[in-house]
């Protein structure tokens, strides 16, 4: 096994493209176990920490963009109120040590179902942006899942950040485990309320292949609170209102039986996340 | 200069003074370095020239093997030896109270993860890589996962009470072993056979497998020392056990091999079978080379036994005022493919199994099977644990059929000292039950949860699942006994050797026995009770060997009690033979002389010199064989018999909060009461009740190892999940010193007792919360919200 150490991204998409079948480590918090368990012998390993400016974020034209290389520990200490859909979500995986090594971008890498960024990435709208020497694409996260543990980059490409807007609106996270720290998720829910554009984000997680949009719960809630003249009355919801997303969020999601939990228990813990997440994010927005 | 006689990270000698004898709490020799990460760990060992060892393991629970071919994995660069059971020297098969177990798979593999090759090659990856180069033609069968049905037991139904009889046909049928699938059946039989009472109760329970979860993965170090023998470096919990094990394996003598205990990482009963023992012993003496095995954490859940999952029913029988006037309970242990100490744990649940009560008439039939799941063992609470969680149901039920409070019931019927065991042995020394009790209940409740609780406070803990909603407050109590120390007539004892001589100008003393520390702090007790005893500061505890007699096993909650005691008796004759020497050079009477921080008083003249002047160059060596008074086998139809040295208890009250709608559960309190007789070191009892309670309650809310068709499918901790700090809640912890006259000290064992109360108290706080019945452990979230 070969180990590469760019020092600069433009050495990284190099290599990368040399080396397609290069296996990136960023944090190595996913990559190690795999090796660990001798579950992939790569040729080459890409160490991607060496390349500074994936471990840092910037405000860029209203949007803020997080290099793929930040680590959950600082999107906690220095993006909680920029991101804070995503910073709900950091504040789940793993333990400290996790979290002072994993990244976002290694997430979006590893692409597990079960990652705890996906739900908070997808309900935010978020864009990955991912590059190799023949060039720069912004991916809409709901398009970046593809398969079980597979996502849209071409072998020759890395991700280089994520493009998330700051929230106009209040944002949930929410993740079921069956301990109360440190535990992979049974289930999770992101939500974020977008009242500049009249419009709801969701994100289920461990419930389906991929991490994915609850698109039917999304239209019915945008247009009820548009119906009900709610995004600028901001009025109490209608127990009704919250009931009907739950159920959509829940009919959204095609878990399976695994060793975390079962398939009902999966939907139906959906169903309450996606009504308590909903109510609590709406009385935050009826409070500002 | 001089060679090094022993591998890198082996243990040394520990010495720290003491600051305090039996009673205090003096610092641990071992703590500092295990803080600072300095304490070399039996995988942390290492020596020049060694090579490694692996394990290439069944991966089917039940097949015949048509042949092995170990030539390709042979010819690999790196590789030293591929051996077979072809290449065990002597027994094939080994166990600890039954051998039957192959030290390598002969022609039949049980169970999922079963050794069936080894290889030694100069990496471990290499080795590793060898290993998949083995080919196994397997004949794959269908494996037999149903205790009950192993035994060719009839399912139940609520109708019919009595145990349905072994089926000779079925036995014969699917019998893995040639004995048939039945290893034992305990039977005990009190009072009337058939009793009636106005108030009766019912249920099932089920409790899942739980694993020892230890951290310190099984590893060892053999290094032949080139007379035919081997010397083995391992983590252990009983070294002569294993050495006699190995002996058998190697056809070697005691002489040749040689055990030392290297640094183990936890136990809780999964050391005591062997792991990679003979394993590495073999590669060593065909190598020639030092072999070091260390298994990964997920051979680890291969690597050694767990704690018996068990299927139960139990009728209760009182009168209206609550008087319990029959049990009656079958228990099916399901101890996998070999017996392990199944025997012991069926003998355990049997005489153990209705709990710290009085009943006249008792009707137990507990039985242990062999199946192709994994094997069970000895796991902390060995037997009791899951009992209890019956037990303590039924009488929460009883007490609700009743209309009664659970603690006035529990009290009502509870043990105390005079009352008869069901197996009719009279506890003849405190039972202090019900005041174990009236304790927890008078320890004050935590408040309410507040409307603005922490989200690490709340079910879910930080990934934010409720802010209350849904949230139910529950509370349960449960009380608990454990036999300490061996059982039914075995004839259980330590060995301690104990020296004092004068070092430097100062009395030291060193104690050396084969006692295993396992993480718990018999070093630390070992130094208190000879400061105490001799009345010095510096105490060495010698490396634990094979060099000294057997200190019987780290398990039973014994060592402290049977060990502490050899210790004791060995302090004694040395302090005899001290005093006669001083004596003889000073003129006073023996009478007259104590030992008292390295001074030698006399009681009319104060203090007569120090002992490491009086002493001179004599050196005092001492080494006593000490046993704890006999007990005797049951009798094989009735159970009865004064089986047990000494009972413990313990009791928990738990607080829960419950989300009922996701069937997330944060326990809140876990508060415990338990007589220890005399807190030896109270700190380590603390230490020892909260580490139990947290067993316990990682068996009642998380802690499974999952299996499907005899497949084991969570060995990783990812999916085994064992409880967090945000899962245990501080204890509020109440420790008795009621003295058993019996015991050194008057001491009470004190690791299990809290691993068997805690869970049963939590599983009751949440039917409290929730109205459930929960008939299973582990309570997983979907049995909480029945999707
Ligand atoms: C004990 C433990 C607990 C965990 N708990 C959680 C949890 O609670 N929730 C959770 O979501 N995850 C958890 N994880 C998984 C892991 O920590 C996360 O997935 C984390 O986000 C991975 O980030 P990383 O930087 O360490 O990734 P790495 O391991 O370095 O990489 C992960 C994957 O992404 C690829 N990759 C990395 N960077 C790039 C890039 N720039 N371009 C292209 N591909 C890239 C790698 O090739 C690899 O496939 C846990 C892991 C461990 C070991």
């Amino acid at each position: 096994m070969e180990f590469l150490q760019p020092a600069t991204w433009a050495e990284a998409l190099q290599l990368k493209a040399v080396h397609p079948q290069a296996v990136p480590i960023q944090g190595g918090t996913d990559v190690m176990v795999e090796l660990n368990f001798d579950r992939h012998r790569p040729e080459f390993l890409l160490d991607l920490s060496r390349v500074g400016e994936l471990a840092q974020w910037a405000p860029e034209n209203g949007h803020i963009r997080l290099g793929a290389g930040v680590t959950y520990a600082r999107i906690l200490t220095e993006l909680s109120d920029r991101l804070p859909g995503l910073a709900m979500a950091s504040r789940t995986v793993g333990s400290p040590q996790i979290r002072n090594r994993g990244t976002v971008g290694g997430n979006l890498g590893a692409a597990s179902p079960a990652g705890d960024a996906h739900p908070a990435l997808l309900a935010a709208f978020a864009q990955v942006e991912v590059e190799s020497v023949s060039g720069l694409r912004q991916i809409p996260v709901a398009e970046f899942y593809t398969g079980v543990k597979r996502n849209a980059l071409s072998p020759d490409e890395l991700i280089k950040a994520v493009l998330i807007t700051p929230p106009t609106g209040p944002q949930q996270f929410c993740k079921i485990g069956t301990r109360n720290a440190m535990v992979i998720s049974v289930a999770a829910f992101g939500l974020a309320l977008h009242p500049d554009r009249k419009a709801v984000g969701t994100g289920i997680g461990s419930a389906a292949p991929t991490p994915r949009r609850a698109l039917e719960a999304e239209r019915f809630l945008a247009q009820s609170l548009t119906d009900d003249g709610l995004w600028e009355f901001r009025g109490a919801l209608p127990d009704a209102t919250s009931r009907r997303f739950a159920d959509l969020v829940a009919d959204a999601a095609s878990p399976i039986d695994d060793v975390r939990g079962t398939a009902r228990y999966r939907v139906h813990s959906l169903s309450v996340m996606a009504r308590r997440a909903l109510i609590w994010a709406w009385n935050d927005f009826r409070r500002v | 200069m001089t060679a090094p006689t022993g591998p890198a990270g082996a243990p040394r000698g520990l010495s720290t003074q003491v600051t305090a004898g039996v009673g205090s709490s003096p610092r641990r020799p071992d703590g500092t370095p295990k803080v600072k990460g300095e304490f070399a760990y039996s995988s942390d060992m290492w020596m020049e020239d060694m090579i490694w060892g692996v394990t290439l393991r069944s991966p089917h629970p039940y097949a015949r093997i048509r042949s092995i071919d170990i030539g390709a994995a042979l010819a690999m660069p790196g590789v030293y030896a591929v051996l077979t059971h072809e290449d065990v020297p002597c027994s094939k098969f080994y166990g600890l109270e039954i051998v039957d177990q192959p030290v390598l798979a002969v022609d039949t593999v049980r169970y999922h993860g079963e050794p069936v090759a080894l290889v030694a090659a100069d990496h471990p990856e290499i080795a590793r890589q060898a290993t998949k180069s083995i080919r196994v033609d397997y004949d794959v069968y269908e494996p037999i996962t149903d205790a009950r049905l192993a035994l060719g037991h009839p399912g139940w139904n609520q109708v019919h009470n009595a145990p349905g009889a072994v089926s000779e046909l079925s036995r014969e049928r699917a019998a893995l072993h040639p004995q048939g699938n039945l290893v034992r059946h305990l039977k005990l039989r009190k009072g009337h056979s058939d009793p009636v009472a106005d108030v009766v109760v019912g249920g099932e329970y089920e409790v899942g497998m739980q694993d020892q979860a230890f951290l310190g993965p099984e590893s060892g170090l053999a290094v032949p020392t080139g007379d035919g023998g081997v010397e083995l470096y391992v983590a252990t919990q009983w070294l002569h056990v294993d050495q006699r094990q190995i002996c058998a394996a190697l056809g070697l003598s005691p002489e040749k091999v040689r055990l030392t205990l290297a640094g183990v990482g936890g136990a809780f009963g999964g050391r005591e079978d062997l792991s990679m023992h003979v394993h590495a012993c073999m590669l060593a003496l065909h190598t020639g080379k030092p072999v070091k095995m260390v298994y990964n954490r997920e051979e680890s859940f291969f690597g050694h036994v767990h704690r018996h999952p068990a299927v139960m029913r139990f009728e209760h029988g009182a009168d209206r005022a609550g008087t319990l006037i029959y049990v009656k309970a079958e228990i099916y242990l399901d101890g996998g493919a070999y017996a392990s100490s199944t025997p012991a744990v069926v003998g355990n649940a049997g005489t153990m199994g209705i709990g710290p009560y009085i009943v006249p008439n008792v009707q137990v039939d507990a039985y242990g099977a062999y199946t192709n799941n994994p094997p069970c063992g000895a796991m902390r609470g060995f037997g009791s644990v899951q009992a209890a969680f019956a037990y303590e149901a039924q009488m929460d039920k009883l007490a609700a059929e009743l209309g009664m409070d659970p603690v006035e019931l529990r009290c009502r019927n509870a043990l105390t000292e005079g009352s008869q065991a069901p197996t009719g042995q009279v506890i003849d020394s405190p039972a202090p039950v019900e005041e174990l009790l009236r304790r927890l209940q008078a320890i004050q409740l935590p408040p309410q949860r507040n409307a603005d609780a922490d989200l690490r406070d709340l079910p879910g803990g930080v990934a934010n699942t409720t802010h209350g909603e849904g949230v139910m407050r529950g509370v349960g109590y449960a009380v608990a006994y454990k036999n300490v120390g061996f059982s039914e007539g075995f004839d259980d004892y330590s060995t301690a050797r104990v020296r004092l001589e004068a070092v430097a100008g100062e009395a030291t003393v060193t104690v050396h026995t084969a006692a295993a520390e396992v993480g718990q702090g018999l070093v630390t007790v070992e130094q208190q009770i000879a400061r105490t005893e001799l009345g010095v500061h510096a105490v060495v505890v010698h490396p634990k060997d094979t060099q000294v007699g057997s200190g019987g096993s780290t398990s039973a909650s014994r060592q402290t009690y049977v060990t502490g005691g050899a210790v004791k008796a060995a302090c004694e004759k040395v302090r005899e033979r001290a005093l006669k020497a001083i004596r003889q050079r000073t003129g006073h009477a023996t009478a007259d002389l104590r030992l008292d921080s390295g001074k030698v008083i006399s009681e009319r003249e104060g203090v007569i010199g120090t002992l490491a002047d009086l002493l001179g160059d004599e050196v005092i060596d001492e080494t006593v064989e000490w046993h704890h008074r006999p007990t005797v086998a049951v009798d094989p139809e009735t159970g009865q018999g004064f089986a047990h040295v000494q009972y413990a208890f313990s009791a928990h009250r738990a607080v829960v909060d419950v989300d009922t709608e996701l069937g997330l559960v944060k326990v809140v309190a876990l508060d415990c009461v338990q007589d220890v007789g005399k807190a030896v070191n109270p700190q380590a009892v603390v230490g020892q009740i909260q580490g139990g309670s947290a067993q316990g309650l990682g068996l009642a809310v998380m802690e499974e190892i999952l299996i499907s068709g005899g497949k084991i499918k969570n060995p990783s901790f990812t999916d085994y999940l064992i409880p967090t700090i945000l899962d245990m809640p501080p204890m509020r912890i109440e420790v008795l010193e009621y003295a058993d006259p019996h015991a050194p000290y008057g001491l009470r064992g004190v690791g299990e007792p809290p691993t068997i109360s805690s869970g049963p108290a939590i599983v009751a706080a949440i039917r409290d919360a929730t109205g459930l019945p929960l008939q299973r452990v582990p309570v997983r979230p979907e049995h909480i919200t029945g999707t």
